[in-house]
């Protein structure tokens, strides 16, 4: 009886094979999101026709007329609104990148703070933590903007550094380097100290390994690279000079100013995000067991090649995953930019060209495209890592 | 290939039959009410008062239209646009009636699709800052910060006025009409800038309104009317006469409060306005008597000035430009008949 049943080997009817099923249902579900695409981006089209309103991308070369309070490439009032694209989203990135470098060394900071063995150290780091990610990040940014704003003096009285630096309600004014010829010989020298360090740390490295004696590299790297730099600097004379603001009319000319809104935003992002991190990096530390550390101790090691070689290794595998969403967390939340008025690409290139333009859709399309960039080269960088990080199983 | 091609196609031709909506008239006579996009809140234009009853001349337009349309002015709902979100938010058809004290452009009337339906208040743009600046001209204002508010023509015309004249300006640029205020007022900038109604308006939600003045120099024209959406004549003509009927009214000195007695007027200008003689409303597809509901229940174009920005609120502005035609203003309705 059951070798009767098992042995024709006839093939199913065709609508039962569970592959062609399969294939079926995939080509079925794809074509009902190609129809529901192509049915939102037609009837955008015939809907933007009927009621006139322009489009295409042609606007990207007209002349944009207004100005911005901060660039970081040469911008006028007659640049093209291609070219606010461009300093909106450099200054995204901007207050992103300092973003993310600040709130990672708060965050470690605070999250090895939390697990310290001191108590106060632990509370205070613990009530850090609980009250910064527990309130909205937009209050936060008007709290820091408008305590910095209000706190500060008007430009007539600034309070002064050194001579060299101003501080008032309009920003930071601190003085810019002017580079003088000559200067590229520094440059150079510094690159070639950048290279000589990479080889002296895999010299080190292999010597260690094959005598076990241990070279002073950090030590060693750090004299070459900020002596060879210096040296070029005695031999060329200096070729440097500083352009220092001075106060004239209403503000400070001169120098580079560091707007309150960039300062605020900064600030606000980085201590928001570094509550989050604090946390990630205290589970991070916790998943590894303590018999690591006694482990390692007796092999003899110190505590600093412990930390450094052991621990943070292992922790870094349960670190860099959810780091990762902070860091894009980060990243998309700079667009909160637009209620204190830093120039990023929400408020000058969704905010102001469209405004101007009346180009919604193409505008807000460039706009989400550029963050979905970002956002997907920042996971692919971490995500290389964190490959670069994981356990190596032997 | 191929089949993705024809899917397209076959999506494309369902999109483009199913494109045409229903007139706004027929929408706000089904639905019973007008949607009226305003400010977030600016003192004589458009501000809810302390029961939350939206008041002001750009409130009252929406008004006049509701009365004209379903006889009953009260029947109005009213969403709070910022600057920003003003200019879709009537393209894609949450609000009937944009009246939110917006400027009269050329690109705004063509390229977003839209259309004018006339100027309820003629303004230009203005600058106040402190007066313990010292200053008493715009021209003084090289090297200045100012606060702005985005997606307003205050934002351009600040950057070629600054231009024209040679002059370094640093702009700092908010979202939301009431931050360019606070930080205006946390001394962020040296000057606020944007239309002199609006500076009047403002002035008032500043720590120490007296402290403050406003420059001589009005630098653009800034025409605020009602807009609708482009390609919808019959609601384009609906708004449009309930504002003229609202200045016209004041032209033919009918008021809230005589324009039950002047329905028994001989006059035949004011029979025809106000329905007893005539079939005006029936080209525009309303009551006979929609003047008569605007005139009864809004009042005439004066009496909402004086009521809401007239030299008796705490704006205080003259009527200026504003004045009827026949009194050196540019306020002059078309003849209704």
């Amino acid at each position: 009886m059951a070798v009767d049943q098992l042995a024709p080997a006839t093939r199913p009817p065709l609508f039962y094979d569970p592959r062609v099923r399969a294939i079926f249902f995939q080509v079925l579900v794809l074509g009902i999101v190609l129809l529901g695409g192509a049915y939102l981006v037609s009837n955008t089209l015939a809907n933007l026709a009927r009621q006139g309103i322009a489009s295409g991308f042609g606007f990207l070369d007209t002349t944009a007329g207004f100005s911005i309070s901060m660039s970081l490439i040469e911008y006028s009032e007659e640049s093209s609104y291609g070219r606010v694209f461009l300093v909106g989203l450099l200054n995204t990135l901007l207050v992103s990148g300092i973003g993310i470098v600040f709130a990672t060394i708060l965050g470690f900071l605070i999250g090895v703070a939390r697990l310290s063995q001191n108590w106060i150290v632990s509370k205070i780091a613990a009530a850090y933590i609980e009250i910064l990610r527990n309130i909205p990040l937009l209050l936060q940014l008007f709290f820091w903007y408008f305590a910095v704003l209000r706190a500060l003096p008007g430009t007539r009285n600034s309070i002064e550094l050194f001579g060299l630096f101003y501080i008032n309600n309009r920003g930071l004014s601190s003085p810019s380097p002017i580079f003088e010829p000559g200067f590229s010989t520094i440059v150079i020298a510094f690159g070639i100290a950048v290279v000589a360090v990479f080889m002296l740390a895999r010299w080190a490295r292999k010597r260690q390994e094959r005598t076990g004696e241990q070279f002073p590299t950090f030590w060693a790297g750090l004299g070459v690279i900020v002596g060879l730099p210096l040296l070029a600097a005695i031999i060329t004379g200096f070729p440097l000079s500083w352009d220092v603001p001075k106060l004239k009319g209403f503000n400070f000319v001169g120098g580079i100013v560091l707007i309150p809104e960039f300062v605020s935003l900064a600030l606000a992002l980085s201590l928001y995000t570094a509550s989050f991190i604090a946390e990630i990096v205290r589970a991070g530390i916790m998943s590894v067991s303590h018999g690591q550390t006694e482990a390692a101790f007796a092999l003899g090691l110190q505590r600093g090649p412990t930390l450094r070689l052991v621990i943070i290794p292992q922790a870094l595998r349960v670190i860099i995953p959810p780091l990762t969403s902070q860091y894009l967390n980060l990243t998309k939340n700079s667009s909160l930019a637009a209620a204190i008025a830093y120039p990023d690409i929400v408020l000058v290139f969704a905010g102001t060209v469209l405004m101007q333009t009346g180009q919604a859709v193409e505008i807000i399309a460039i706009t989400m495209g550029c963050y979905l960039v970002i956002s997907l080269l920042i996971s692919g960088f971490m995500n290389w890592y964190n490959q670069k990080m994981a356990l190596v199983e032997r | 290939m191929r089949v993705l091609t024809s899917l397209f196609i076959a999506g494309a031709a369902l999109a483009v039959s199913t494109a045409a909506s229903a007139g706004t008239m027929e929408d706000v006579v089904k639905k019973g009410f007008v949607q009226c996009g305003v400010s977030q809140g600016l003192p004589g234009f458009s501000n809810p008062d302390e029961n939350g009853n939206w008041t002001g001349i750009d409130v009252d337009v929406c008004r006049a239209v509701a009365a004209a349309v379903l006889g009953d002015a009260s029947k109005v709902k009213f969403s709070p646009l910022s600057a920003k979100e003003r200019f879709t938010a009537l393209q894609s058809g949450e609000v009937d009636i944009l009246s939110r004290n917006t400027t009269w452009t050329l690109v705004r009337d063509t390229a977003l699709g839209l259309n004018f339906a006339g100027v309820n208040y003629y303004d230009g743009q203005g600058f106040m800052v402190r007066k313990d600046l010292g200053v008493k001209s715009a021209l003084e204002l090289d090297g200045a910060s100012a606060c702005v508010n985005i997606g307003t023509t205050t934002e351009l015309n600040l950057s070629d006025y600054f231009r024209t004249n040679n002059m370094k300006l640093n702009p700092v640029v908010f979202e939301k009409a009431d931050e360019v205020v606070a930080a205006y007022d946390a001394g962020r900038c040296d000057v606020y800038t944007t239309d002199q109604s609006g500076l009047a308006a403002q002035r008032q939600k500043l720590k120490d309104p007296d402290a403050n003045m406003v420059l001589p120099e009005i630098i653009s024209k800034e025409p605020l009317g009602p807009v609708v959406r482009h390609g919808d004549d019959k609601w384009l003509d609906v708004v449009k006469w309930s504002l003229y009927a609202m200045v016209g009214a004041e032209d033919l000195g009918i008021t809230s409060k005589n324009v039950d007695k002047m329905k028994g007027s001989d006059n035949p200008k004011i029979r025809r306005f106000l329905g007893t003689e005539g079939e005006g409303g029936k080209g525009l597809g309303v009551s006979a008597d929609w003047a008569y509901n605007i005139v009864k229940q809004v009042g005439n174009y004066g009496e909402s000035f004086e009521r809401y920005v007239g030299p008796n609120t705490p704006l205080g502005l003259e009527r200026g430009l504003n004045a009827q035609w026949k009194d050196g203003g540019l306020q002059y309705a078309m003849p209704v008949r």
